[in-house]
């Protein structure tokens, strides 16, 4: 590809990993460089790159850091390395392969926001991303990154890794804080926001891996030829991850103007011979499924996809062609959410499981008249009254499918049983997600 | 006082008043699980959530502060919606076994459901099922089916009790309460926990099955069980048709007060009402025997009345602190009326226990505080050791366990007791008259902090029973003296050192005495 690589850039050099392989890359100038800047023109610039947060929301990071009070207390970074969206596949990729560029990530965000302490929250099923971190963090403390006097600086910044326990909802960011103070993973009512309350009651900034492996690059590369590489208000490279039945599925580093119809065909090489691509969700699993061909030529940035009904989130890109059945591959979406809610609030306790059972049992031709009416109802119910919005994510999708391939569903209640025993075979193969 | 508009009504709430108050302030109630004044802020049930113009999506009226100009609609077709959607939710793998539930009445998934619900259910499908009856902890057994996961009674552990034995386990729709690995739910406060429970999935060992909560008549007084003088109601019951037993009073659960006990009371006083029929004395004694009040009395005031010809020097009163005002007021002035001097209310031998430096106190009297108030000097150990030493020729001892009452019972000419309970004291007195117990009587309690505070009557005095400042004025009668008051109410207007409270009356919560206000004592 002619696309320049910047965050992926070390992923085919083993070396990378170490210190001493990172530094021969041209590794912590950005740091360097960060250290002779005033803090407030560091986070300045970060706006200026218009670097969005890459967890799924996408608020502005440099914003986001402003909102951080400047006063002399405590204040916590968090690293958000609990990569649980299904379809994504960037954040332990990021970590495993060049651990320092997160590092140094973190050691510029700290500096510009005057944190002394972060910790990096990482996934616990990412048993070689943790070991990497923590291999990478001891390497810094030994070189006088972290630790007292930062590259020879006054400034101290301790770093440690955390290992999550494998709960999805510990990647929501006060889900996160809760379970880094010890406690169960329930998402925190906002307002007060982490950045004015967060870890132990103080100011907290929490940031994706992806984000912090761009900052070291806007130091060296400068805000605006970051910001050029992207797309109006969507500054730099994104990391794309394209999973499900295509050509060439993979992680995938292009600027932030692609379009889905670009990635899909141009750089994934299309469908799989024969088939069709039938729909497409665009930023993981709490995205609303993009219907192929008419919706995917959409340029790949958090606003396009906002305005097209979905959202980019964590960029997975998970595709589906005409074999696949979106009544199993939907039963297996909502099976997840069930399984993930924490069950703190009541609609989504309750309502993740209450529509994973309706559409289960449609999958399995027990489906009756009026239960898909019925789930579009339960949804408005769910979506927007709960603390986090994990309800909204499970939610979004059940929505899209349904009302976008309505007929498909409604087939699969009108056969009941007929259909369980025959299965979508009758007109295609299923080769679908969570097929049984 | 920031001004904020509830269904279009205008009002002033203070600042930092959440809108769940904010909303009764304008006559708007906000139905909810999780919030409880007394606790933080959870925020997980939603079913609170309002609608807030210029706010883009609902919220909850909990954990929103008034703030000036806020416009909030309780009850437009969105917050019905949501309201329903969430009771719809809350009732998807909620057992519904009212007709076996003790909660049944008192429950807000049944009133919620009949005010914002009223709709039939959706779901067709197998309920979650879970442990319905497990025992986790002296007085309480939980429901994890009825449970709708308030989290209530976890943070009363948490923040208020601070013994953290409850917690959340699991997630998603099968998570469910539970006791941490190796407690028990066993503190001084763990009752609280059932009033807490929203819905019946914490329910009192005491109480259940024993009673529908609608067949109880509800009595705001005040606990008897100690100096703090907790805020409490009670709940009798003697109606015939549906009562067990003998039983008349059910339970005690406490009644919000900010200045004594907020919202709690502790277990002791909780479950202090059983101690009010047991071991019951119901009529007048002559040495242990059963004989009419007429006869007690008379034999009571001959008694007096010989001791008192040889000197009233030999005379003595020993008061309860566990009396009310009245009552100690009555037999003051029964004293003073016949020339009786030595008047003490035993601060030394009262009944002491516990305390935590919360609720509980050490002095497990109500009324020390009240007797002190009314200038009824304290040490009763000397004149109990001029009795035992023949000092004394009689001595009237209310309510007061002796340590060595028979050999005081011997050496007096005279020994007369007035008693609620049947006690080795009370068989030990040559002549006894029953007493009324707090529960029986109108009156009012002094706290340790001088808050008077009224007592109400919750059932009829059992059998011969009557109150003490009855039995003063009975015996007064004896000796020609007429009655200063007719009520408990014209008596307490007699009591000088809480003469403002008496024209302003107490009020529901009670009021400081002189001697608070001023300092004194």
């Amino acid at each position: 590809m002619a696309t320049p690589l910047y965050l992926t850039k070390n992923f085919k050099n083993p070396a990378a990993a170490s210190y001493d392989g990172y530094v021969a890359g041209g590794g912590y100038a950005g740091l360097k460089k960060a250290l002779s800047m005033a803090p407030a023109d560091i986070i300045e610039e970060v706006k200026k790159a218009n670097l969005r947060g890459r967890g799924g929301a996408g608020f502005p990071a440099g914003v986001k850091w402003g909102f951080l009070p400047k006063t002399d207390g405590p204040k916590y970074m968090c690293v958000n390395a609990d990569e649980g969206e299904p379809g994504t596949f960037k954040d332990g990729p990021l970590m495993e392969l060049d651990p320092h560029q997160m590092l140094e990530g973190i050691a510029i965000a700290c500096y510009a926001l005057d944190i002394h302490t972060a910790y990096v929250y990482i996934r616990g099923e990412f048993y070689k991303a943790y070991r990497a971190v923590e291999n990478a963090i001891d390497e810094c403390y030994a070189k006088g990154i972290f630790g007292k006097g930062m590259m020879g600086s006054s400034f101290a910044l301790e770093c440690r890794p955390h290992p999550g326990a494998g709960a999805y909802i510990c990647g929501e960011e006060t889900g996160l804080i809760s379970s880094l103070e010890g406690k169960k993973g329930f998402p925190k009512l906002k307002p007060p926001f982490p950045a004015i309350k967060g870890l132990f009651g103080k100011p907290t900034i929490v940031n994706n891996v992806e984000t912090l492996a761009c900052v070291p690059h806007i130091m060296t590369l400068g805000a605006e030829a970051w910001a050029a590489l992207g797309c109006e208000k969507n500054g730099g490279t994104k990391l794309y991850c394209v999973s499900g039945q295509i050509s060439r599925p993979g992680l995938y580093e292009l600027p932030h103007s692609v379009t889905l119809k670009e990635l899909l065909y141009d750089h994934c090489g299309g469908p799989l011979p024969g088939r069709t691509i039938k729909a497409v969700i665009p930023g993981g699993s709490s995205a609303k499924i993009l219907k192929a061909p008419d919706e995917i030529d959409v340029r790949m940035d958090f606003d396009s996809l906002g305005k097209a009904g979905s959202m980019l989130g964590s960029a997975a890109v998970i595709v589906m062609d005409d074999s696949t059945s979106l009544v199993r591959a939907l039963d297996n979406l909502l099976r997840f959410y069930a399984h993930e809610s924490c069950g703190q609030c009541t609609p989504c306790r309750e309502g993740t499981r209450w529509i994973s059972k309706l559409i289960h049992d449609i999958a399995d031709g027990r489906g009756e008249s009026g239960d898909l009416d019925k789930i579009l109802d339960i949804l408005t119910n769910m979506v927007g009254n709960t603390i986090c919005v994990l309800a909204d994510a499970a939610a979004f999708p059940a929505e899209s499918f349904i009302k976008k391939f309505r007929p498909e569903f409604e087939e699969y209640v009108r056969r009941g049983k007929r259909m369980s025993i025959t299965g979508w075979k009758e007109e295609a193969p299923v080769i679908g997600a969570g097929a049984h | 006082m920031p001004k904020i508009t509830v269904n279009g009504k205008e009002i002033e709430a203070p600042a930092g008043t959440n809108l769940i108050q904010a909303a009764r302030l304008a006559g708007a109630e906000v139905p909810h699980f999780c919030y409880h004044p007394g606790l933080s802020v959870a925020g997980n049930c939603r079913m609170c959530l309002v609608e807030i113009e210029k706010a883009p999506k609902l919220q909850i009226a909990c954990n929103t502060a008034v703030a000036e100009g806020m416009v909030v609609l309780t009850e437009s077709d969105k917050v019905k919606k949501a309201r329903q959607g969430v009771m719809e939710f809350l009732l998807l793998n909620h057992p519904i076994d009212c007709p076996i539930c003790d909660c049944a009445g008192e429950c807000y998934l049944q009133d919620y459901y009949m005010a914002h619900d009223r709709n039939p259910s959706r779901f067709p499908l197998g309920k979650n099922k879970k442990e319905k009856a497990q025992d986790i902890g002296p007085h309480v057994m939980l429901d994890k089916e009825r449970c709708v996961l308030c989290s209530r009674c976890v943070r009363f552990t948490d923040e208020i009790s601070k013994t953290h034995e409850l917690g959340i386990f699991g997630r998603g729709s099968t998570e469910e309460i539970g006791l941490a690995e190796g407690t028990r739910l066993d503190n001084d406060y763990s009752g609280n926990v059932v009033d807490l429970c929203p819905v019946g999935a914490l329910t009192d060992k005491d109480f259940r099955f024993k009673s529908r909560p609608w067949f109880l008549k509800e009595t705001e007084t005040v606990c008897g069980g100690c100096a703090q003088g907790c805020n409490i109601v009670l709940n009798t019951n003697t109606n015939p048709y549906n009562k067990v037993g003998d039983k008349r009073a059910y339970r005690i659960y406490p009644r919000e007060n900010a200045e004594v006990n907020q919202f709690w009371i502790c277990d002791e006083g909780r479950y202090s009402y059983k101690a009010f029929d047991e071991n019951r004395k119901e009529s007048a004694g002559l040495s242990g025997a059963a004989v009419t009040l007429d006869f007690a009395l008379e034999r009571m005031a001959a008694g007096l009345k010989k001791a008192m010809d040889q000197g009233k020097e030999g005379v003595a009163f020993l008061l309860s602190p566990q009396m009310t005002n009245e009552e100690l007021w009555a037999w003051k002035w029964l004293a003073e009326s016949l020339g009786v001097t030595q008047v003490a209310f035993g601060d030394d031998i009262r009944r002491s226990g516990k305390a935590d430096g919360y609720l509980m106190k050490a002095d497990k009297n109500p009324n020390s505080r009240g007797a002190q108030d009314q200038g009824i000097s304290g040490p009763a150990q000397a004149m109990l050791d001029r009795a035992s030493s023949g000092g004394l020729k009689a001595l009237i001892c209310i309510d007061h366990e002796l340590q060595d009452a028979a050999v005081v019972s011997g050496k007096l000419e005279f020994f007369g007791g007035i008693f609620s309970h049947s006690t080795p004291t009370e068989r030990a007195a040559h002549v006894s008259l029953s007493r009324a117990v707090y529960a029986e009587q109108q009156g009012s309690f002094t706290n340790m902090h001088g808050r008077a505070q009224r007592v109400n009557k919750a059932m009829e005095p059992l059998g011969d029973s009557k109150t003490g400042w009855e039995l003063a004025f009975l015996i007064g009668q004896r000796f020609g003296l007429a009655a200063p008051a007719a009520d408990a109410a014209e008596i307490f207007r007699h009591i000088a050192c809480y003469k403002g409270i008496a024209e302003e009356g107490h009020g529901s919560l009670g009021k400081l005495g002189l001697s608070a206000v001023q300092g004194a004592v």
